[in-house]
């Protein structure tokens, strides 16, 4: 005797409900849109411009967005902002991604063994996560950044050092109450080692949080590189980014308000549109359970 | 509508006092039908008991909130009418129905512990039905409280009024909910599985007590459950509900003697009759293979500690004491007794998912008990598991595939060989190898429990645990797992270790039974024994509480 099934859809991930309630919620759609098109204006917009990030036009330095020949303007010494906000955007969208991939990564492995384990092992390790939270992150960048050189590769260390505790916790108290269930004792009774347990088993259902984490992480690292490198400390000219655009703008913002002004945009929409899409995703998620 | 206090000269003799026509009641879009109930018709006599029986999913709750008015806004009523003293309940103000709720018409339901608000006393709780219909004064709304805590048969009613939820037992929490029902003396209690949650004895208490006040008050109740076994014991009317339509509707009498409809037959069959004598007819080892020893459990001794510390006493929980009993080839052997007798730890303890305090456990003459986790690894295949909650012991997001191999992979069985092995288990369990890639929730509670069984099967155990793997399921979901669990008995001589509330259950598959109470085994024995000759005081106690036991049929 077979028994019939209760469904027959095919159930890929983006068929599934959580995906088509993220598609709902307004602000996330808008947000997966304005990240689009900064990401698309970053990666091929600046084969498309007249301009070179690099080419100094001293005939029209300070010149203002939307007049004359240069989009968004120059800067003071002439070099199309439209072109060097995308090539800077290219360097602060990397760096922000690939602060979110490495923090992600530290803190899901601390949560994950921290919440495992239980006893001394997450005492230790939660009070490890409790200390770096102690530190104002800012300050903490700072110290480290005025200590190594700041190309953009240890600046996204600097920042995935000083981001990875929110993720560990949230990934611990979920680990904490998944490792109850039964499906875990289960794979206990198989004799599946408990790091397989921790990454086979528990980790894929621990990704509705993670990816939630994730994309707010991504919008504070934008905005921490942007502080550094408005500071001085963080990515160095000639490499441009938007933190030190803003840094050039300081001194000119009675008279060139659109130094600043337009970097600012930047950030803004990019800080904003991740923002809106980890909302949308944890809605999507939060309401998603079994379904009995 | 007005409602008006029943005078003497207003007293009618009524047969029915509410009538349910044709209701209809939609279900969202999506969902697996467009009715929860449809074209639904009954009636409640005065003073008497109905019960509404059926499988989840049914209708059953949704008629009961229907009459109380308390549907979720995301299912309505397209068509019927409810019927009390004249006029149609789904036509009345909500003002109305709020004067007729607790007044006229009161409800429990199934669990207590959600039921009961946590932040205020109880006492308090029983007083606030009153003070919210504007009963009496307080005065007489605290000494009215206290009455009815006594009534419902709470120990020191007046100590009782001060307490909070949290520290009652499940009985007294029902107990609780029945005062509150009461307060206002109402005409029908509706009553949604309120022992569903509880214990044996403490069911038969609860039921006793319903009938109790049923009968002194001349309350109309309507009683739903799933269980055949409460059905016979309490009912006057029954109506069989399947898939949101009655399907039979008669007396109780004529149901269990004489039942019309398929469906109801087999309701009735599929409950596990209480077992006359031993002899089974399809165990057909032959003598030399029977009677040996698969694990030999010799004292066995766990203590759960908790708190202790400077500042407070350590608590002791003795969970399992010297328990000590037999496994056999080809045989089962059943655990029986209410929560918090120590059942589910001894079943983790057999499977070393929990270590003993003391005491021996020989596997084929390996003392398994002092083993450390990494000497015992490759004796875990022996000794495997079936679990009690079909949802939560697949992990969601594995594929069944990965579900059944991932054990035996990682045992060192070549990937091909684990997956024609899954195979050809799924076939032996009653799914077909489609269901190979697809995730736990696109499947029924039955079938998980299936894929649970293969899981378990997948390495040919010795031993197989199967903690209350039955309890969670529609009695006759339960009915086909039972049977197929005997099926691979048979095939497989292996043998099962069954741990369950359900005494019918118990009696039905297990060749042997122990009866556990507060960690001590109190008695064993073969199911005759223990149903119709019990030696202890506390299985008698157990067996006497056995709803139905009269009535339901007898398997031979």
């Amino acid at each position: 005797m077979t028994a019939a099934l209760i469904q027959q859809n095919s159930h890929h991930w983006w068929n599934s409900r959580g995906m088509k309630r993220f598609a709902r919620h307004r602000l996330a759609m808008m947000g997966v849109f304005m990240l689009l098109l900064l990401t698309s204006a970053c990666i091929f917009g600046p084969y498309l411009l007249r301009y070179d990030s690099l080419y100094i036009d001293l005939p029209a330095r300070f010149s203002a967005p939307f007049t004359g020949d240069h989009y968004l303007g120059t800067d003071p010494l002439g070099r199309d902002i439209a072109a060097r906000l995308l090539m800077a955007g290219r360097i602060s969208l990397l760096v922000g991604f690939f602060a979110m991939v490495l923090s992600t990564a530290i803190g899901t492995v601390i949560g994950v063994v921290a919440g495992y384990y239980g006893g001394t092992v997450n005492s230790l390790l939660m009070r490890f996560v409790d200390a770096f939270l102690a530190f104002p992150s800012i300050f903490l960048l700072l110290a480290l950044a005025a200590f190594i050189n700041p190309s953009p590769v240890m600046i996204t260390i600097i920042i995935a050092v000083t981001s990875w505790m929110e993720i560990a916790r949230i990934v611990e108290a979920e680990v904490k109450s998944l490792r109850e269930r039964d499906f875990v004792l289960a794979g206990r009774m198989l004799g599946l080692s408990n790091v397989h347990i921790m990454f086979r088993e528990l980790l894929p259902n621990l990704i509705g949080p993670i990816i939630v984490a994730a994309t707010l992480t991504v919008a504070r690292a934008i905005l921490l590189e942007a502080y550094i490198s408005f500071l001085g400390y963080g990515i160095q000219p000639p490499l441009p980014s938007w933190g030190n655009m803003l840094n050039g703008a300081q001194q000119y913002l009675a008279t060139a308000p659109w130094l600043a002004i337009v970097p600012g945009i930047a950030i803004t929409m990019a800080v904003t549109s991740f923002n809106f899409i980890g909302d949308g995703l944890r809605d999507a998620l939060d309401a998603r359970t079994d379904p009995a | 509508m007005q409602v008006t206090p029943r005078s003497e000269s207003e007293i009618q003799v009524e047969e029915t006092i509410l009538s349910v026509r044709n209701l209809t009641v939609d279900l969202p879009r999506g969902m697996e039908r467009k009715h929860a109930v449809k074209d639904v018709s009954f009636d409640l006599p005065r003073g008497k008991i109905l019960c509404v029986i059926g499988e989840s999913g049914s209708g059953k709750s949704v008629t009961a909130n229907t009459v109380m008015g308390l549907l979720p806004p995301a299912i309505t009523v397209s068509a019927g009418q409810i019927i009390f003293r004249g006029e149609d309940l789904l036509k009345a103000s909500k003002q109305d129905l709020r004067k007729l709720r607790g007044r006229v018409v009161s409800m429990i339901f199934q669990d207590p512990l959600s039921a009961l608000n946590p932040l205020m006393t109880v006492g308090d709780q029983v007083i606030e039905v009153m003070a919210s219909h504007d009963e009496g004064t307080p005065a007489s709304r605290a000494a009215r409280a206290v009455e009815l805590l006594d009534e419902v048969g709470l120990p020191e009613p007046q100590e009782m009024m001060h307490q909070y939820p949290f520290r009652l037992s499940g009985g007294q929490r029902q107990r609780v909910m029945i005062a509150m029902a009461l307060a206002l003396e109402p005409d029908i209690l509706i009553a949604d599985e309120p022992t569903t949650a509880l214990d044996v004895t403490t069911q038969a208490q609860i039921l006793d007590l319903i009938r109790d006040i049923q009968v002194r008050k001349g309350m109309s109740v309507m009683f739903i459950t799933h269980d055949f076994g409460v059905v016979s014991e309490i009912a006057d009317e029954v109506i069989v509900m399947e898939k949101g339509l009655i399907v039979e509707q008669a007396s109780a009498e004529q149901v269990f003697s004489a039942p019309k409809h398929p469906y109801t037959k087999r309701l009735i069959a599929a409950v596990p009759g209480l077992k006359e004598d031993d002899s089974d007819a399809h165990k057909s080892l032959p003598a030399a293979e029977l009677d040996d020893i698969v694990l030999s459990v010799e004292g066995l001794n766990k203590t759960y500690r908790s708190g202790g510390g400077w500042f407070s006493k350590e608590r002791t929980v003795a969970a399992v004491q010297n328990a000590s009993f037999v496994l056999r080839r080809g045989k089962t052997l059943g655990v029986v007794g209410e929560s918090g007798s120590g059942k589910t730890s001894l079943g983790r303890l057999v499977i070393k998912l929990m270590e003993s305090d003391s005491g021996k456990m020989l596997y084929r003459g390996t003392d398994i008990a002092p083993l450390k986790e990494s000497e015992f690894r490759p004796l875990r295949p022996k000794i495997q598991m079936i679990f009690q909650d079909p949802f939560a012991s697949l992990n969601p997001r594995s594929t069944i595939g990965h579900i059944l191999t991932v054990g035996p992979i990682a045992q060192g069985m070549k990937r091909e060989v684990a997956r024609s092995k899954a195979l050809s288990i799924l076939e032996q369990v009653g799914l077909d190898g489609g269901t190979f890639g697809r995730y736990p929730h696109e499947f029924s509670g039955g079938q998980r429990q299936r894929i649970g069984i293969a899981r378990a099967l997948m390495f040919d155990p010795d031993v197989l645990v199967a903690d209350e793997a039955v309890s969670a399921l529609d009695v006759s979901i339960q009915a086909q797992i039972l049977e197929l669990l005997q099926d691979i008995q048979e095939q497989t001589h292996v043998a099962l270790f069954f741990i369950t509330h359900d005494l019918r259950v118990a009696s039905q598959v297990c060749d042997e039974i122990l009866v556990m109470h507060k960690g001590r085994i109190v008695e064993a024995g073969p199911p005759s024994q223990i149903f119709h000759a019990p030696q202890n005081a506390y299985t008698r106690q157990l067996v006497s509480a056995i709803p139905g036991a009269e009535r339901t049929p007898q398997a031979t």
